[in-house]
């Protein structure tokens, strides 16, 4: 079986696999980090969304032998070592962007590299259009949609501390 | 200084307790466990829908590596094993009970959907049990199939079951015929309308899962699942299907990724990774894969129905009658007869005065998945029905389509209200609910907007609906008569620790409804216990005494009540113990539950809760004679009526007509849940439903081809909403309070999904006035919408 040798969170992992083991099953089931779900087989709902080198990608439709190499974090990386929330995880709790929580990874990686890929700031439309890869049942995307536009603010620095929702 | 504490209780925008484990990537979902020793199920599935199984080769699929067994019908039947139940047992109009064809965990001599499951191959590995189970051959003789419910009635057509002649599962009423027909025979004016409810597929973001697991050593099987009620499926699994008595059955429901409905149900996957636990004596674990749910979770709605309303010539109702058929699928499942009936018909008054209304209700066995109760079940049917037919009547009659309703309403001096069929509405304010939504929408300014559009080339409208729904099923001796085969209790246990913390244990359970918040904020405000001191613990056999789960929006009205009685039993308890420790007669005591503390009236003489579990469970200085040591408390209760949360939502769209496009460019929904525990929980709720309810009016249909080939079998082709299909949901209460249960709570998960189907297509509707369009079915989508534009178009040109 093939070898591949890759950085998790900041931990090297060499872990034999399978030519068609996907990069999602290595996660789940060889690394245990149940965190990244997976909901479709058609690649649509984005509930296994990762960061591949800085990028958000579908790990159900990638490969482990093509992350040789390849630096990635999950949702359980996200958080500082003493636990601090990445400000997008403490805004997806501040504005209830999330109900059962199975979306919640996919939706929170997606999120920050939307995020990070867009410095001037997104409107509200656009936030919604570069959800376009994410499906939530649960929340109707209002409150996610509202926690990204807070969370941005304190990525690009525009604020030192998140906006708080209204009550 | 004396720091006052963050308000927690009853009312406050408490964030979610249960979010960081969510955030962080530590959920715990029934595919995230792995047990010792664990192998994996796939199931081989029907690809026809309907079919004889001549034969069933095995040997190749046995011999493939790491496959541990390939089980089949006749393995199952072999064992002496029992078929999927069904827990609710509806009546024909002669009196005679429904047909109740059996419903095998694994297809014995015939399959009857696409999907329908034919083998077990266990693995090693999933991959593995995979490509053995694509090694199975199965020799299949194609019937001819029916997937349409009149063509299914029709004389001639396929017959799915021998026990069901004429594929009727029953045929059902409920009402007065003769009052309407002679209300029909003097009414000014009859308005009727034939309308389909398009039929849904739930598609929860989990998809369902379940490890079986037998442990030799005590005779105990446990499985995990994704379920909305463990100790339901323990009933059911356990006493009908494979004959576990409960004492040596758990069922643990973990985190569970969304349900709505679509998770209450017995599946047969449940039953068959225990059985096949037992048979190879290691955890079976299956997760379904997205196609998988698609053509076996059971699906919603599929209603067609002929309905006439008869008004008087002030545009007063006299009267309605409604013929209704209901799609079963394949096979009953666990609650789908109650969905077309009581939990339908029931609702036909709205929140209108009609003295007289009959329904005809048939269900129909078809070669599709099972249908059965989807966020509203059936009360977004008759939502729907109801409000598009006042709209009708509104414009038929030349009345405003407000002033109608209006005319119509229930005010809030005749209740309790009794309707004709069959419910008791205990309280609600229709005409508040109304100006409150007209005024958040400016509904009185929407004339210029629409002006403003058509100078931009678009066609924008506006609906609304005022609608009504029952929650918080039910009262035990009411369902049972009404066929259900469980009562509809829910029970709570309140467990004070000797250090004054606090475990509530419910068999209320939470996919996403945020209950280990809601349910402490209320123990909090009953107890006055800090909420980082309160735990919920829900979704374990092994760990609550019983309980029934999660539906109808039941968990507050039902499963909250009943924390509250168990409260009750710790505070008259607490005060006989401090009675004691303050030596003062128990009369004297009065709990006062801001401060958690127990006091001797007119003194300053007082006893902390804390204090008082300390002595409960350390008794040196205790009245042993009287009183049990500990303090710990459960409740059942049974709730006295179904609660009716009621309100307005008023969409506003705008179309293209180049393209028939709609987009929803605006919606608000003003709705009377009762008392609010948590209004951002609420808000959540609501908006999460009113999406669902978009996506039905607008985007999503399941699609059978007429050989019952399910085409919209994935998320490509089956149009779930996604973030920029929708619009922001302008969301707020208007509160009467719930008269019976102590809470005055009414419930909030489904208004959203039932309120807002109708205001979404009698905005669609108004915005094609000019088009001549009286009724437009769901999902209004482009090419239905352009279609109409396109033909009023050409006849204009020709």
């Amino acid at each position: 079986m093939p070898q591949v040798t890759l950085t998790v969170n900041g931990k090297q992992h060499t872990v034999e696999v399978e030519g068609r083991t996907l990069l999602v099953e290595l996660l789940r089931e060889k690394l245990r980090l149940t965190g990244t779900h997976v909901g479709c087989d058609t690649s649509q709902c984005g509930a296994c969304v990762v960061h591949i080198d800085g990028d958000s990608v579908k790990s159900c439709t990638t490969l482990a032998v093509m992350c040789e190499g390849a630096n990635i974090t999950t949702i359980e990386g996200l958080a500082a070592p003493d636990g601090t929330l990445h400000p997008m995880q403490e805004a997806f709790r501040e504005y209830h962007a999330l109900q059962c929580g199975f979306c919640t990874p996919g939706m929170v990686m997606s999120a920050i590299d939307l995020v990070q890929k867009n410095p001037q700031g997104l409107t509200e439309r656009e936030i919604r259009e570069g959800l376009e890869g994410n499906l939530c049942r649960c929340t109707g995307y209002h409150n996610i949609v509202k926690a990204i536009a807070a969370a941005q603010e304190v990525m690009h620095g525009r604020r030192a501390t998140l906006a708080p929702a209204a009550d | 200084m004396n720091v006052m504490a963050p308000f927690e209780g009853i009312g406050a925008a408490v964030r979610r307790k249960e979010d960081l484990r969510f955030l962080s990537g530590r959920g715990r979902y029934t595919d995230d466990i792995s047990r010792p020793g664990q192998v994996h199920a796939w199931f081989l599935r029907s690809p026809h829908a309907h079919a004889r199984i001549r034969a069933i080769d095995t040997r190749a699929a046995a011999a493939m590596p790491g496959v541990l067994a390939v089980l089949t019908g006749a393995d199952y039947a072999a064992d002496g094993l029992g078929g999927v139940p069904c827990g609710w047992q509806i009546h024909n109009k002669d009196g005679s009970p429904m047909k109740e064809p059996p419903h095998p965990v694994l297809a014995v001599g015939k399959v009857r959907y696409v999907g329908d499951a034919v083998a077990m191959v266990i693995a090693e590995t999933r991959q593995q049990a995979r490509d053995a189970a694509e090694a199975l051959s199965v020799d299949y003789e194609v019937l001819p199939a029916v997937t349409d419910m009149r063509a299914a009635l029709a004389p001639g057509a396929p017959q799915l079951h021998e026990e069901a002649p004429g594929n009727l599962c029953y045929d059902w009423h409920l009402g007065d015929a003769a009052a309407v027909d002679a209300a029909f025979a003097r009414a000014h004016r009859v308005v009727r309308l034939e309308l389909t409810n398009n039929r849904l597929i739930p598609n929860a973001m989990e998809p369902r899962a379940a490890i079986g697991e037998y442990d030799p050593a005590t005779g105990e099987y446990t499985l995990y699942t994704t379920s909305q009620n463990p100790h339901v499926i323990r009933l059911l699994m356990g006493a009908f299907v494979l004959r576990i008595p409960e004492h040596k059955l758990r069922v643990v429901a973990p985190d569970v990724g969304g349900g709505f409905g679509s998770k209450i149900f017995h599946y047969i996957e449940e039953a068959a990774v225990t059985w096949a636990a037992g048979k190879v004596g290691r955890p079976v674990k299956w997760t379904a894969e997205r196609s998988e749910s698609f053509m076996t979770d059971a699906h919603g709605r599929d209603h067609v129905t002929a309905a006439e309303l008869a008004l008087d010539a002030d545009g007063r109702f006299l009267a309605l009658r409604v013929k209704t058929l209901a799609n079963m699928g394949a096979y009953l499942s666990t609650f789908a007869p109650s969905v077309p009936t009581y939990l339908y018909a029931t609702l036909l008054a709205g929140v209108y005065t009609t003295p007289a209304i009959y329904a005809e209700v048939k269900a129909v066995f078809t070669n599709t998945v099972p249908v059965d109760a989807y966020r509203g079940a059936g009360r977004p049917e008759a939502t729907f029905l109801l409000e598009r037919l006042v709209d009708v009547a509104a414009q038929e009659m030349g009345i405003d389509r407000v002033e109608l309703r209006r005319r119509n309403f229930i005010r809030p001096d005749q209740f309790p209200y009794q309707t004709p069929v069959a419910l008791q509405y205990d309280s609600g304010d229709y005409a508040a609910t109304l100006d409150q939504a007209l005024a958040a929408a400016d509904w009185a300014g929407f004339e210029a907007r629409r002006a403003e559009a058509a100078r931009r080339g678009k066609l924008r409208g506006i609906g609304l609906s005022t609608y009504i729904e029952a929650c918080g099923i039910a009262p035990s001796a009411v369902v049972g008569s009404l066929g259900a085969r469980a009562g509809l209790y829910e029970v709570g246990t309140i467990r004070i620790h000797p250090t004054g913390s606090v475990t509530v244990l419910t068999g209320a359970h939470s996919h996403g409804q945020g209950h280990e918040t809601t349910f402490a904020q209320i123990v909090a405000d009953h107890l006055g216990v800090p909420l980082d001191k309160i735990e919920v613990v829900h979704g374990d056999t092994a760990k609550i005494p019983f309980g029934m789960g999660t539906y109808g929006s039941r968990s507050l009205p039902v499963g909250g009540s009943a924390l509250v009685k168990a409260m009750d039993k710790i505070i008259a308890k607490a005060k006989r113990i401090a009675a004691h420790l303050l030596e003062a007669d128990v009369t004297d005591v009065e709990f006062d539950p801001r401060a958690g503390s127990f006091k001797v009236a007119g003194t300053d003489r007082q006893k902390s809760l804390a204090e008082i579990a300390l002595a409960a469970y350390v008794p040196h200085n205790y009245p042993i004679e009287e009183l049990e040591p500990g303090l710990e408390e459960t409740a059942f209760y049974d709730p006295k009526n179904f609660t009716f949360p009621a309100g307005c939502h008023i969409a506003e769209v705008e179309i293209d007509p180049e393209t028939g496009q709609v987009e929803l460019v605006n919606f608000t929904a003003v709705d009377d849940v009762g008392r609010v525990i948590n209004p951002m929980i609420v808000a959540g709720q609501v908006q999460g439903g009113v999406a669902q309810g978009v996506g039905q009016a607008l985007l999503e249909v399941c699609r059978y081809s007429a050989d019952g080939q399910l085409l919209s079998g994935s998320l490509m082709d089956y149009c779930l909403p996604r973030a920029d299909d929708l619009a922001p949901v302008s969301v707020a209460t208007h509160t009467t309070l719930c008269t019976h249960n102590p809470l005055g709570v009414k419930g909030c998960g489904e208004v959203g999904a039932i309120g807002s189907p109708p205001a979404v297509i009698n905005a669609v509707v108004d915005a094609l006035r000019d088009y001549g369009v009286r009724h437009i079915d769901m999902p209004a989508t482009p090419a239905r919408i352009w279609s109409i534009i396109h033909a009023k178009t050409q006849a204009a040109a020709a």
